[in-house]
């Protein structure tokens, strides 16, 4: 209860004070509760065994989401059995950006068979709460959701076989070491979130 | 001069009519170089992509802020080379768009080793546009779709 009020407290100070928002590496994230592609609500909590996660956000319309398309569904190959699973949140406004509506949604969930939930966070306040910014962009999440890693998954948006550094592999790799993610934070150039417009 | 030679001179003519502009790539030192150089004139950076729908739905802002401003020197910055390093595309957007501003492709790999080093600040989403006053120092970063008048207000800004 305690770590609730401090929660809700951190979230109004930060919806207050438009200086900081979002997460840091080191902060705990907040739980959700977001309606997934199968019509179901979906929270990080639902995870009993979880070792930790990997929580990107991401979209339907954006290139830099299409090139890590199949990069995201492989780290969900990868490490959901190894107990560290993806959830994908699109935050974008439909409003303003009409082919990330809930039903595209559920059309490239199906046609792509993702393995993993693809939420939509409709009032955008989680991709607030977290200081989200670009699609992709990812959060690793320890188990007690302390986060280890924001940014990019790797070094190279443009040719996947031409990618040096694996920078959420090696967080998820680590996190399962008990260690520090190697590079924790990164920056990438993407297409910004579609805010709903003020 | 016979009809053939007329119509192929014709025809050059039409073309450079029409040449694109030739839009340099340029490196994040000569990015840094306009964003530090002590001037008079404010400096209005836009990052922008072909791509990128919030981007070229403002282009048309910075163009009429070249018109209403002789005072300001405005760059746009092209980010496609990150995911296509050719730079026919930005090439034709600029044809077909008629762009009178400075349009530069910055050709630079590796985007989270430079990012922090055109502003701390930016996440690297696109749009986002600087606007630096090299006098003073002062600078202001906005990282979402401009509207009319923003720049404007965000210009004077930095003035004061």
């Amino acid at each position: 209860m305690k770590k609730l009020v401090v929660v809700v407290c951190a979230l109004i100070a930060m919806a207050a004070s438009p200086v900081k928002e979002g997460l840091e590496v080191g902060d705990t994230a907040i739980d959700f509760k977001l309606k997934n592609v199968d019509g179901k609500t979906v929270s990080l909590a639902d995870y009993k065994d979880a070792k930790g996660y990997i929580v990107i956000f991401d979209c339907n319309t954006c290139p830099y989401s299409k090139a890590y398309n199949q990069r995201i569904m492989d780290l969900n190959a990868k490490y959901a059995a190894k107990g560290i699973p993806v959830v994908a949140i699109n935050a974008n406004d439909p409003a303003a950006s009409s082919g990330d509506s809930f039903e595209e949604m559920v059309r490239i969930a199906k046609q792509k068979k993702y393995m993993f939930p693809y939420l939509v966070d409709e009032t955008q306040e989680i991709a607030k709460a977290y200081g989200a910014t670009n699609t992709p962009h990812v959060f690793v999440l320890s188990k007690n959701l302390k986060v280890t890693y924001i940014g990019a998954i790797d070094d190279n948006s443009r040719k996947a076989d031409a990618v040096t550094k694996r920078y959420v592999e090696d967080a998820a790799d680590a996190l399962l070491e008990g260690k520090a993610a190697p590079t924790p934070k990164t920056k990438a150039i993407g297409c910004g979130i579609k805010w709903k417009s003020a | 001069m016979n009809k053939s030679t007329r119509f192929i001179l014709f025809l050059v003519l039409l073309s450079t009519a029409v040449q694109a502009q030739t839009i340099s790539q340029i490196k994040l030192k000569e990015l840094q170089k306009v964003l530090t150089t002590k001037t008079d004139r404010i400096q209005v950076i836009n990052f922008w992509a072909t791509w990128c729908a919030p981007c070229v739905k403002e282009i048309p802002l910075f163009e009429k802020l070249k018109q209403d401003n002789g005072g300001v020197d405005i760059t746009l910055v092209s980010m496609d080379f990150d995911l296509d390093p050719d730079p026919a595309k930005v090439e034709r957007f600029v044809t077909r768009k008629n762009l009178k501003n400075k349009v530069v492709i910055l050709a630079e790999t590796d985007p989270n080793s430079w990012i922090d080093k055109i502003d701390k600040n930016w996440s690297g989403a696109l749009p986002a546009t600087l606007i630096i006053n090299t006098q003073t120092g002062k600078r202001k970063l906005v990282q979402k779709e401009l509207h009319e008048g923003d720049l404007e207000k965000l210009i004077a800004e930095v003035n004061n």
